[in-house]
């Protein structure tokens, strides 16, 4: 292949927080393995320490490892030092160095809990590969969800597309999406594949590439919105996942919904699934300690 | 009598040209970008071919997604009536046709007359349609004309997670990686999409003569993972793309059934 630049390539980030020293202190971690991104979440006492967020290669086992030592890099922390560790997202079973596996709905809603407040009580989890609501109560447990896994269109993956089908960096997309004169009218194919046909078709027309972004991110918001619809929407309410940092779905979702969409914290949203992880394996290290 | 067919679909255009209830000439070409401009060409093509005018023919019938896009036409018809026309002219004991095309899958029964009598459509999903092949022998490199072929020489049935195309895409990557020989991986893609089309199907029912048209019935390898999903032999007629433009041709002319 020629060296064509990698438009949806979206940037890994890594984190230490410089105000806690983890020595002495009971280090839990959490690693979800999804199907696009891995992350990996350490706690120091229950505290967040440090994370990773990274693109999942093609192996899950290979992947979990990469995560959990890009997060302890520079730290000084080694696997050993790791007290328990949770599994979660889809190839939770395939992280070789965790005690247990939690699926990402329950994880999902306890990170959300933990990144939002206890006021949170609907966190949509829009991830590379599929796209849940969850409904929570105020210690962050699961009282009712719902999901696509089936179909890309809504998902991560779905924007990756469209970035490259633009040739627009996947981090610009929100930005650009909202450079234009009018609001159009939103891509009417749902599936990808037809959505990127009459997206070509768009640009043959004329339109300007941000006009043919603000009807794609326009058309996610509303797809969103159908799944949001059919379980309903219980305020707050909260986005996690890649998406949550697309200005461009998160704004028109936000009007759609006519609800205050809560603001990202300092976290970066992708990690809510792996800081469920981490505080379920603080609980379970806890209860272990306690028998 | 001379009447024409014109079926515009999602990829490409086709008409046919009857006199007397026999094919006098047939034409496809690519719908691009410009549709109207493409079915003019494909139309201007079918009437020299058959050496006439367009004064000439009597009626005209247009069908397809873009049916309203051609040049000319005295009237529209459903993809379907159309379909179930043209299958019970070519084989006269088809009660059941599936119709997959470029953009679209179709499932649908009728009667002796070539009668709707019930259907179901997919339009929104390309995961039972021509295109997710499409993607799929482009994402192997293979061209699609060999895909099919090539889904003959499996040695072995490897079941494929994703239905969504998008998602397919990656599939096939980790079957990539994971040394998995292309025959084998071309019968998993055919083996999905039959899935996906006979599901469609069941979902109305089907009796023993099954006839599949469309594009995608020129694909031997989605034939054969058919059969096996249903547990027969679909009839593929000669040139399965042209049954719709043929049904539509037929039903200008009236036709019900008989010869």
């Amino acid at each position: 292949m020629p060296d064509k630049p990698e438009f949806w390539r979206w940037t890994e980030s890594r984190w230490t927080n410089p105000d806690i020293d983890w020595k002495g202190k009971v280090i839990t971690a959490g690693v979800d393995v999804g199907s696009v991104s891995s992350q990996a979440v350490i706690l120091a006492n229950g505290k967040l320490y440090a994370y990773s967020n990274m693109r999942t290669g093609s192996d899950s086992p290979d992947s979990a490892m990469k995560a959990i030592n890009w997060a302890m890099e520079k730290t000084g922390l080694k696997l050993n030092d790791i007290a328990y560790t949770v599994g979660t997202g889809y190839g939770r079973v395939n992280v070789p160095f965790s005690q247990r596996a939690i699926t990402e709905i329950a994880c999902h809603a306890r990170g959300g809990n933990f990144m939002y407040g206890p006021s949170v009580r609907t966190i949509l989890d829009m991830g590379g590969q599929d796209c849940k609501a969850i409904h929570c109560d105020e210690r962050g447990k699961v009282t009712n969800f719902l999901m696509n896994d089936k179909c890309a269109a809504g998902t991560g993956r779905g924007m990756e597309v469209f970035a490259d089908l633009l040739g627009v960096s996947i981090n610009d997309v929100g930005d650009l999406s909202f450079d234009i004169d009018t609001e159009p009218q939103p891509v009417s194919s749902t599936c990808v594949v037809y959505a990127k046909t009459e997206a070509t078709g768009l640009l043959r027309e004329g339109w300007p590439k941000n006009k043919v972004l603000a009807a794609y991110c326009s058309a996610m918001a509303h797809r969103i919105m159908t799944l949001l619809e059919r379980i309903g929407i219980e305020e707050d309410f909260a986005i996690t996942g890649g998406i949550a940092k697309n200005k461009g779905v998160v704004k028109r979702l936000e009007k759609e919904v006519g609800i205050k969409i809560m603001e990202t914290s300092k976290y970066d949203p992708q990690i809510a699934g792996a800081i469920g992880g981490a505080l379920f394996a603080k609980a379970l290290y806890d209860k272990g300690k306690r028998k | 009598m001379i009447t024409m067919g014109i079926d515009i679909g999602a990829k490409n255009i086709k008409v046919v040209i009857l006199k007397d209830n026999k094919i006098i000439s047939k034409s496809n070409v690519l719908a691009g970008f410009e549709v109207e401009k493409s079915a003019q060409e494909a139309i201007n093509k079918a009437l020299k071919d058959a050496g006439i005018k367009k004064e000439d023919l009597d009626k005209v019938i247009s069908t397809g997604t873009g049916e309203k896009l051609a040049p000319f036409y005295n009237e529209t018809k459903s993809v379907v009536g159309c379909d179930s026309l043209g299958a019970v002219f070519l084989h006269p004991a088809a009660r059941s046709v599936i119709d997959v095309g470029a953009e679209e899958g179709r499932g649908m029964r009728c009667d002796e007359t070539g009668r709707v009598l019930d259907f179901e459509v997919n339009e929104k999903c390309a995961a039972g349609a021509g295109a997710f092949t499409e993607a799929m022998s482009r994402a192997l490199e293979v061209p699609l004309e060999e895909f099919g072929p090539l889904s003959l020489k499996a040695t072995e049935e490897i079941p494929m997670n994703a239905q969504c195309t998008v998602f397919a895409e990656s599939e096939v990557v980790t079957m990539v990686h994971n040394k998995v020989s292309k025959a084998n991986m071309a019968r998993a893609v055919h083996d999905a999409m039959a899935s996906r089309i006979s599901s469609m199907i069941r979902k109305i029912g089907f009796d023993k003569d099954v006839v599949l048209i469309g594009g995608v019935a020129k694909n031997v390898g989605f034939i054969d993972s058919l059969n096996k999903d249903l547990g027969l032999k679909v009839v593929v007629p000669k040139d399965p793309e042209y049954v719709g433009a043929l049904g539509a041709a037929l039903a200008a002319a009236g036709w019900k059934g008989g010869k």
